[in-house]
Formats: structure tokens, C-alpha cells, sequence
């Protein structure tokens, strides 16, 4: 048995803000100790820090199985780790698709020895086709908590009934929830567009997806949720008009939870102006009264979670014209920082969206999340708040480059990041 | 200037000492040797990602004419069809040492990330829906010589505006050259936002006829009737093409104009297109010294500069 003690640290989590040292145990995987006196076998220094519930991602691409050239299992999970993330939901577009026992299976082998917790979603329609109901059962027995056809949205309103009302009477045995994610877009109305449609669009003569597309279905699913009265979850949502939906809809107390991604409360669809694919992303990057409202929304509570979306592509993917490449962008990595410079809310508010909020939306929160006390998981990210540094594409941990924030200038750092009491990244580096 | 990629990026000055420029080189072409040797020893390639059998044969003369070397990368021969990124394939072609590359590509921004990759010049001869430079330059070049300039002129651009790179340069073009600029078309041709356009929109093509001085028709693509974007051909024509009865209203001094290939009888009546009000040949015509001009200020001696034109010409003579 090794202890290691986080020392010179504030914990700040659902229960408040202390001072007080943390002490993990590396075989058992929990915090055996919270106090300044205990001994321990080893330190990492947390002078200056905040000891926060380690982050979960309710939305990463890792692109294993398929697509390894851009990211693996191995390379997505050190970049999470580096941002803090002790847990993510890897996202079902993988070739071959995560819609079966098999797929869904090797990437929980992979997940198992790598640096965060992997949990698999699936998708809900069989190769993400939207015609047929993937197995749902059965992944849920394997461990699938959530479902997705994420790169696009279910179409068909009746088949998503379906899959809401089959996917609420499924039983569970650890009582974990299950629930159905929606990339919410109607692609007849998005069809031929590769970035917002609006002023940019037109005068950079690039197809545009109106707002209305994503809203559409925004608005459809929460008729779905009540419909049903199942839970669903609305992935990185970019506009105003969206935000203000979910935000009636919870007011109307319907069961629907959402996301936003930082690159959405962070850059407009002005960034498109370069014609770099870097930029291109979908949903796509909306105006700056939409990035105010999904900053609004994610600091009075309408939006859940914050979701990197982080979607790796090779650089050769991304040397094309924009129209031809990929949409995507990496996440994992500045997640944090954006976070932290960008909006206007409490560290509590902070470890609720990154932390708390998905954990309990991936089912969880038994081991992430928080709170930090003796005898739970210990899964934890270490960060100084003020720590000044600028995004640099060639210094990520993910095989691919393609984050649009290269060369700017963020606010806030993760040191240390413990998963499972294993120090995984130590003063800013990963350890394996 | 190193490139030429938008209208965005040029001034009045500019485009008018382009304009002088290209004069100039008109005055070469009714020569017997319609040829000088500004640019021998150069090379000029036409990459040419999307066909453009007229553009294409503009950009060759006009290399031709000034003594450039012209070597054609068509898009049958390319590796961009075997899996190669553009940005390998345009540092391929530079690799080779060459002066300026002439770009037509189906993508709006092929060009401007082209010119990130290479030392070369980069020419935009079309991109997408965005521009299309020197059509611009081209059709202001022709409404200068008949009319004697834009200042004050009202020109009514007609047809499918949302996916013109012709439209979007004209716009831009003309209105920096001090016309008025008025778009007609169905909502579903016109861009969804024309915030910062320069423009009026006028619905009814019947209300501004008798006023224009420049009637400027776009071509109709047969896939926007398939996306939905107007009913059929005939309703088309009755509502947006110029026929003869509209012609009749036009003013007697008004120009005719359409970047080609032209749709007899759909945006233009076959009738009006041989009006001689219709100055298309002479558009055709113009492409050639005004590409010159570009050429040569693009890889010139000494380049170009806009405020000071009177050296090219020397050079020139």
C-alpha cells in the first residue's frame, strides 16, 4: 500500500471550500484520510492550489477503434488527464460504430489501462443510420449508461419516441440512469452548410446551417421528453434561441439536461473569416450573441454540463478547403482554463459544470464528481486558478493539432491530476 | 500585393490602377504581334481544380501574351483525386519554382489557404460561391470604356446572387468604383444576411428597368431548380429574365451584361443577347488585357503598385 498526500492544498467541492490535506491510497483507489498531521508514504505539493473533484467530459471522440492516425484510447485519455478529467464518455462514431457488444467491449478493454476512466456510450439507431434501434439492452448490460448517434441527430421523431420509451423501461441494476443524448440538428434545414448562416456565411459565400436547425430539434425533444416523460439530454448546444428552450423547458419541469462546449462560449463564426478548416465544427460556431447566451446559460444553471466535443483530426484532414474537411476540434486540454478565463461564476459553480453535474448525467457519481471525503473514490484534479499560459498546438498530448485556440492567452492550470489514487499527472505532466 | 484573392482586398486606387494597366495592355492586343516580353522567364500555372474551359483560356492568353511560361495542372491529372491534401498538392507545384499560380477551385477560401502554403503568387479565378476577381475587374473594365467610368452609375445585378462569386465580386467592385449597386432575385437566390452589403434589393425586376444604366444577368444552374429554389424554368424567365419586352423598356444607352455561358432564353432572350445593347463578346474580350494587367502586377518588374502606375507602362512599351 503507497499513500500519497496532497499537501498545502483548499479542497472545494459540493461541500464547500477547507483547507486541509488530502490523502489517497493508490491500491484501494480511495481518499483514506483528510487531515494536515497524517502521515503518508509521499507529497505532492498543492501549495496555491485548489484539490477539486477530478472532471468527467460527457463528450470526447477517441476515435478508437478506426480512426488511430488522429487519436487512441491511449493518446484522448492523457490529454483528458492533462485537463483535469478523471472520467469520460467516449462518443460512438467509431469505425466500426460503438452500436454493438463487440466495439463496445474493446473500447472498455483499452479504457481499462488508460490514463481516466473510458465509459462507453452507443449508439441508438444500428451504424448510426437512424432506421433501426441498436441492442440497447444488451450494452446497457455490458455498461452503456448513454446513448447517442452524436456527428448527427436522430431524424425520425417516432423512432426517437421509440428509443426514449424502450430505453426508460429498461432495468438496471446499479440503479445508474440511462439516458439518450441528441445532437441536435434537422439536417434537412442544415443540409450543404458548413458553418452558421448569417452575415459570415454570406459574404464568405460558405453554406450556412440556420440556428433554426439545431432549435428544431431542441424543441422537438423536449416535446419528447414530456411526451414520454424520459430523459434527454441535449448535446453542445451553440445558440440563443436553443438555451432559451431548455431553459422554458426546465422551468416547466421537464426531465432535459444540456451540455455547451467551450469553443461555443468562447469564439463567434467571425474565426471562419481565415477559410481555416480549424474552425469548422458542428454544430457550428454561432455569433456573439449566442456565445453571450450559452455563457448566460451555463452560469445560471440552464445548461448542466460543460462538454468538450474534443474531436481529433490529422492534420492532412485539415489541410483541405473548408467545405471538404472534417468538422471537429480538439477540447480536452484547455477545457479547464476557457472555463475559468471566460466565465463569470464561483469555483463551486465551476466543479458543478465540469465535474458534479456530468458525473451524475453519465451515472457516475459513485466514484466522480465529488465530494471529496474519506472512504470515496479517489479521483481528483489539482489546479492553480491563476496560472497564466498559452495554448500551443504542438505541446498537446493528443496526436492531432487541431485546436482552434492556438496562441491564446488562458487563465487557470491543471497540476495534478489523481485517478483512482494514482497521480497520473504530477506538476503538469502525465506520468505514463 | 502578393496576391489576388478578393476585391475585399483592394481600394479604388487599386483597382483603378489595375484598370489603367489593363488599358494599356488592350491597346497591345491591336497590334500585329499582339505580344511583349514583361514577364519571360516566368511561370504561370493554371490550376484549375474546377473545370473552366473560358477562364481558363483567358488566363493562358494573357500568360501567353506577356512571354510567361503556362503550364496547365488540370484537375483530371491531379493527386488531390488520389487522397493527397490540397496543401501537398500546392507544394508540389511550388516545389517546381514557379512565379504565380492561377487558382479556379469548387471551394470557397481554396485560394486563400493556398497562398498560406506557397511563395508563389496566387491568382483567385473563381471560388466557390465567394470570387471571382477578375471577372470583377473584367466587367468594370467594359462598363468604363462604353460608359467612362461608374461614378454615379445604377447597375441592377439579376438572378441567383447567394451562390455568384461573379455577384459577390461585382457587388464589391462596383460600388468601390462609385456605382449603385441593386440586387433583384427570389428570396431563396439571395444571400440569407446582406448586413455590410452595399446594396439596395429590389423585388420586382419591372421597377428598376427604365432607371439602370447597367443591366447585369446571372446565369440560372439547372441543380438550383432540383434544390428547390424556384419553381420551373418558365417562371423563372417571366419573372426574372430578360426578355424582349423588358429590353424595350431599358434605356437606349443602358449595357446588357452576363458573365457566360449564357442561357438563351431562359435569363436572356436570344433576341436581347444580340441587341446591341449586349456588350457580352466585348466582356469576353476585355478578360485578356485586364488579366495581363494582373499578371504583370502580380509578377511583374518592380510589381505593382497602384499609386504609380506610369513605370508598368514603360515596361510595358
Amino acid at each position: 500500500m503507497t499513500t500519497i498526500a496532497i499537501r498545502g492544498g483548499r479542497v472545494v467541492d459540493q461541500l464547500g471550500e477547507r483547507a486541509v490535506d488530502v490523502v489517497v491510497d493508490d491500491v484501494t483507489g480511495t481518499i483514506v484520510a483528510m487531515a494536515e498531521t497524517v502521515e503518508a508514504d509521499a507529497t505532492i505539493d498543492a501549495e496555491g492550489c485548489l484539490i477539486l473533484p477530478g472532471f468527467v467530459d460527457l463528450h470526447v471522440h477517441l476515435r478508437q477503434p478506426g480512426n488511430e492516425a488522429a487519436e487512441t484510447i491511449e493518446t484522448g485519455t492523457r490529454a483528458a488527464a492533462l485537463g483535469g478529467y478523471t472520467a469520460v464518455v467516449a462518443m460512438p462514431n467509431t469505425t466500426p460504430c460503438m452500436d454493438s457488444a463487440g466495439v463496445v467491449e474493446e473500447v472498455l478493454a483499452h479504457g481499462k489501462v488508460a490514463l481516466c476512466e473510458v465509459k462507453p456510450s452507443a449508439a441508438i439507431t444500428v451504424g448510426r443510420m437512424g432506421e433501426a434501434l441498436a441492442p440497447m439492452g444488451e450494452l446497457v448490460d455490458l455498461g452503456v449508461r448513454m446513448f447517442t448517434d452524436d456527428g448527427t441527430g436522430v431524424q425520425d421523431a417516432q423512432l426517437m419516441r421509440r428509443a426514449l420509451e424502450y430505453a426508460g423501461s429498461l432495468v438496471v441494476d446499479d440503479g445508474t440512469p440511462i439516458v439518450l443524448s441528441q445532437h441536435c440538428e434537422v439536417t434537412a434545414l442544415s443540409q450543404g452548410g458548413v458553418m452558421n448562416e448569417g452575415a459570415w456565411s454570406s459574404r464568405l459565400g460558405l453554406g450556412g446551417q440556420p440556428a433554426e436547425a439545431e432549435e428544431l430539434m431542441v424543441a422537438r425533444d423536449i416535446a419528447l421528453s414530456r411526451l414520454t416523460g424520459v430523459r434527454v439530454h441535449l448535446q453542445h448546444l451553440s445558440t440563443a434561441g436553443s438555451v432559451a428552450l431548455v431553459r422554458a423547458a426546465k422551468a416547466e419541469g421537464h426531465p432535459v439536461t444540456a451540455e455547451a462546449t467551450p469553443h461555443h462560449f468562447t469564439l463567434t463564426d467571425a474565426e471562419c473569416a481565415s477559410y481555416d478548416p480549424v474552425f469548422k465544427v458542428h454544430p457550428p460556431l454561432r455569433t456573439a450573441a449566442d456565445v453571450a447566451a450559452v455563457k448566460e446559460g451555463l452560469v445560471d444553471g440552464t445548461i448542466d454540463a460543460i462538454a468538450t466535443d474534443h474531436a481529433p483530426h490529422t492534420l492532412d484532414s485539415k489541410e483541405q478547403p473548408f467545405d471538404e474537411a472534417p468538422p471537429g476540434m480538439l477540447g480536452l486540454e484547455s477545457a479547464f482554463a476557457l472555463a475559468n478565463t471566460e466565465l463569470d461564476c464561483t469555483i463551486p459553480q465551476l466543479v458543478n459544470l465540469l465535474s458534479t453535474a456530468p458525473a451524475r448525467i453519465a451515472g457516475l457519481s459513485d466514484r466522480h464528481g465529488g465530494p471529496i471525503e474519506v472512504g470515496r473514490a479517489a479521483n481528483l484534479a489539482v489546479v492553480d486558478t491563476e496560472h497564466r499560459w498559452t495554448v500551443d498546438r504542438n505541446a498537446l498530448a493528443s496526436l492531432s493539432t487541431n485546436t482552434p485556440f492556438h496562441g491564446r492567452e488562458v487563465r487557470g492550470k491543471v497540476r495534478h491530476t489523481v485517478l483512482s489514487g494514482e497521480p497520473v499527472v504530477v506538476d503538469g505532466r502525465a506520468t505514463r | 500585393m502578393k496576391n489576388l484573392l478578393s476585391i475585399s482586398d483592394l481600394d479604388r486606387a487599386d483597382l483603378e490602377g489595375i484598370l489603367d494597366l489593363a488599358a494599356s495592355f488592350a491597346e497591345v492586343q491591336s497590334r500585329d504581334i499582339p505580344k511583349v516580353p514583361a514577364l519571360r522567364g516566368k511561370t504561370v500555372v493554371l490550376a484549375f481544380f474546377e473545370d473552366s474551359t473560358r477562364t481558363r483560356t483567358s488566363f493562358d492568353l494573357a500568360a501567353r501574351r506577356l512571354s510567361a511560361d503556362v503550364v496547365n495542372f488540370s484537375v483530371a491529372s491531379s493527386a488531390t483525386r488520389k487522397g493527397e491534401s490540397l496543401r501537398d498538392t500546392v507544394e508540389t507545384i511550388s516545389a517546381m519554382g514557379v512565379d504565380a499560380i492561377v487558382v479556379r477551385h469548387g471551394s470557397s477560401g481554396a485560394p486563400h489557404r493556398i497562398a498560406r502554403w506557397t511563395d508563389a503568387a496566387v491568382v483567385n479565378a473563381g471560388d466557390g460561391w465567394h470570387q471571382h476577381p477578375t471577372q470583377a475587374l473584367l466587367d468594370c473594365f467594359t462598363i468604363c470604356n462604353k460608359l467612362g467610368g461608374l461614378d454615379g452609375r445604377k447597375v441592377a445585378i439579376c438572378g441567383d446572387i447567394q451562390h455568384s462569386r461573379v455577384a459577390r465580386s461585382n457587388v464589391e467592385a462596383f460600388t468601390k468604383l462609385g456605382a449603385e449597386v441593386v440586387l433583384i432575385g427570389p428570396r431563396t437566390m439571395l444571400p440569407p444576411s446582406l448586413d455590410g452589403w452595399p446594396v439596395k434589393v429590389e423585388p420586382d425586376l419591372d421597377a428598376v428597368l427604365p432607371d439602370i444604366d447597367v443591366a447585369y444577368f446571372l446565369r440560372i444552374q439547372q441543380e438550383r431548380l432540383s434544390e428547390g429554389l424556384f419553381p420551373s424554368i418558365r417562371e423563372y424567365r417571366v419573372r426574372y429574365g430578360l426578355t424582349t419586352e423588358r429590353a424595350a423598356r431599358l434605356r437606349p444607352d443602358a449595357l446588357v451584361m452576363h458573365p457566360g455561358p449564357m442561357n438563351r432564353g431562359v435569363e436572356i432572350d436570344p433576341e436581347v443577347a444580340a441587341d446591341p445593347r449586349a456588350v457580352v463578346l466585348e466582356q469576353v474580350a476585355a478578360g485578356v488585357p485586364v488579366r495581363m494587367a494582373v499578371l504583370y502586377g502580380l509578377v511583374g518588374p518592380g510589381r505593382f503598385d497602384p499609386q504609380d502606375t506610369e513605370p508598368q507602362r514603360q515596361g510595358v512599351a
